[in-house]
């Protein structure tokens, strides 16, 4: 059943000062709304269980991206075209851009917000797995004042995460370290555009003469959150890459993962993709390309 | 400060359609969709699935494409607004228009709104588009008749005529 705007409230206080007053006010009574990829679709199908909503879209406080030198300060309320058009970010972190790109249309990426993405929790969501491979940090922000986590560890189970109701991301914080890494990013799904992911990976390393120096291999729709396969990277790491250890790596992965059946893929079909994306990951980082 | 400027009564929003400015008496949850059609009688844009996937409410918000069905109308306070009424010039089809219309672009119509601005914005960014730009700039419209061929084929030939001033 579709929902009556009758039943809603929306404000738009139009400066983050505003919104985040308006939280403290009340916390977890109202929930933000910012370019309403995720919570106009809720609305429309009569599942929006909130009905206070704050606009968040366009505050310029959330949409810049700043780049310092030891880090690149991604707004919360940029949009995936923001990310794609980036020249720096989209140079040094590939596979965010990269999920940028098979996330949505065009016109879902001119609304949609990596913010956005990452409230929205879905295990299946396309740039996850690339904030969890780049180890990007979270600067959350309330009336109370700022904070800055890990991004991993952020999502606590299945569409649970540890923002209080009263905080916002304010930025994603992506530290200038990989540019000598080979970066891999891999959508499996029915097409790029407008499906979600089946199974989709983002992965960096280095393996100078075959040798894992460091790996990061992060999984989206392959758990209840997305995931950071630390034992397959722990069994890599110091390793000579050659045929048996690929072997080894896609058997701690499928045991590593734990997806589901659901209507887009199986559970199977799941584990058997991680493995072989590991593997040819694993191949990428040996004859020395980039692939994303 | 907290200054609510709207909230579930209905509230005047204005905005400029089409190159001219409009205001409505809506609630802020309204989707821009509903408000276009119903209040403006611009019954361009469709609704498809309701849910931002297929792409035929499309219309180009402050030169941005976007799902009108995913746009709280407060959201589009102050916005200048293109729907497909707007697009062509003196009531004469565009090129890209033509273009659709001479390669068989449209058959049940139910897309072509939001194909034709698309693929609008398709060329002022990309004048002479590639086949795989093309398919990326309509990958988020849907199609259910035409199996695509020959709305690409319109494009590629618009492409070609050099029509990037569609609007």
């Amino acid at each position: 059943m579709r929902s009556d705007p009758r039943d809603y409230e929306l404000v738009a206080p139009g400066n983050l000062q505003g919104v985040i007053a308006l939280l403290a006010s009340s916390p977890g009574e109202w929930l933000p709304i910012a370019g309403g990829t995720d919570v106009m679709v809720q609305y429309a199908a009569g599942k929006l269980s909130a009905r206070k909503l704050v606009s968040i879209w366009n505050l310029s406080e959330l949409r810049r991206i700043e780049v310092l030198p030891g880090e690149i300060r991604v707004g919360a309320g940029c949009t995936y075209s923001d990310i794609r058009k980036h020249e720096i970010l989209s140079r040094e972190f590939p596979m965010l851009a990269c999920a940028a790109r098979w996330t949505g249309g065009i016109a879902n990426q001119n609304r949609g917000t990596l913010g956005g993405n990452i409230v929205n929790a879905s295990p299946a969501a396309d740039s996850l797995p690339a904030l969890l491979a780049y180890d990007a940090e979270l600067i959350l922000v309330s009336a109370r004042g700022e904070r800055r986590l890990s991004y991993e560890g952020f999502h606590t189970n299945y569409k649970k995460t540890r923002i209080a109701p009263d905080e916002l991301i304010q930025s994603v914080c992506l530290l200038r370290r990989f540019s000598e890494y080979i970066h891999y990013a891999r959508k499996v799904g029915a097409r790029n555009a407008q499906a979600i992911s089946k199974v989709c990976i983002a992965a960096l390393g280095r393996a100078p003469g075959r040798t894992v120096d460091d790996v990061r291999i992060a999984l989206g729709s392959v758990a209840p959150v997305p995931l950071r396969l630390t034992e397959t990277e722990r069994l890599l790491n110091g390793k000579l890459i050659d045929e048996p250890l690929i072997g080894m790596a896609k058997k701690t992965a499928v045991a590593e993962v734990r997806p589901i059946d659901d209507i887009r893929s199986t559970a199977k079909y799941r584990g058997a993709v991680a493995a072989n994306l590991v593997a040819e990951f694993l191949n990428l980082l040996i004859a020395g390309g980039t692939r994303g | 400060m907290i200054s609510p400027t709207h909230s579930s009564c209905q509230s005047e929003i204005s905005f400029r359609v089409n190159g001219e400015q409009r205001t409505v008496l809506a609630f802020p949850m309204e989707r821009l969709l509903d408000v276009l059609r119903h209040q403006l009688g611009l019954t361009g844009a469709k609704e498809g699935c309701g849910e931002g996937e297929c792409g035929s409410c499309v219309v180009s918000m402050n030169g941005a494409l976007a799902n009108s069905c995913l746009i709280p109308v407060l959201q589009a306070q102050g916005a200048t607004i293109l729907t497909i009424e707007g697009i062509s010039v003196n009531k004469q089809w565009n090129a890209l228009q033509q273009a659709f219309l001479e390669c068989n672009g449209a058959q049940c119509g139910i897309c072509t709104p939001g194909m034709i601005l698309a693929a609008s914005h398709l060329l002022r960014e990309k004048p002479n588009p590639t086949l795989a730009e093309i398919q990326e700039g309509l990958s988020g419209n849907l199609c259910r008749c035409t199996g695509y061929l020959q709305i690409v084929e319109a494009v590629a030939k618009a492409g070609a005529q050099g029509e990037t001033k569609s609007s």
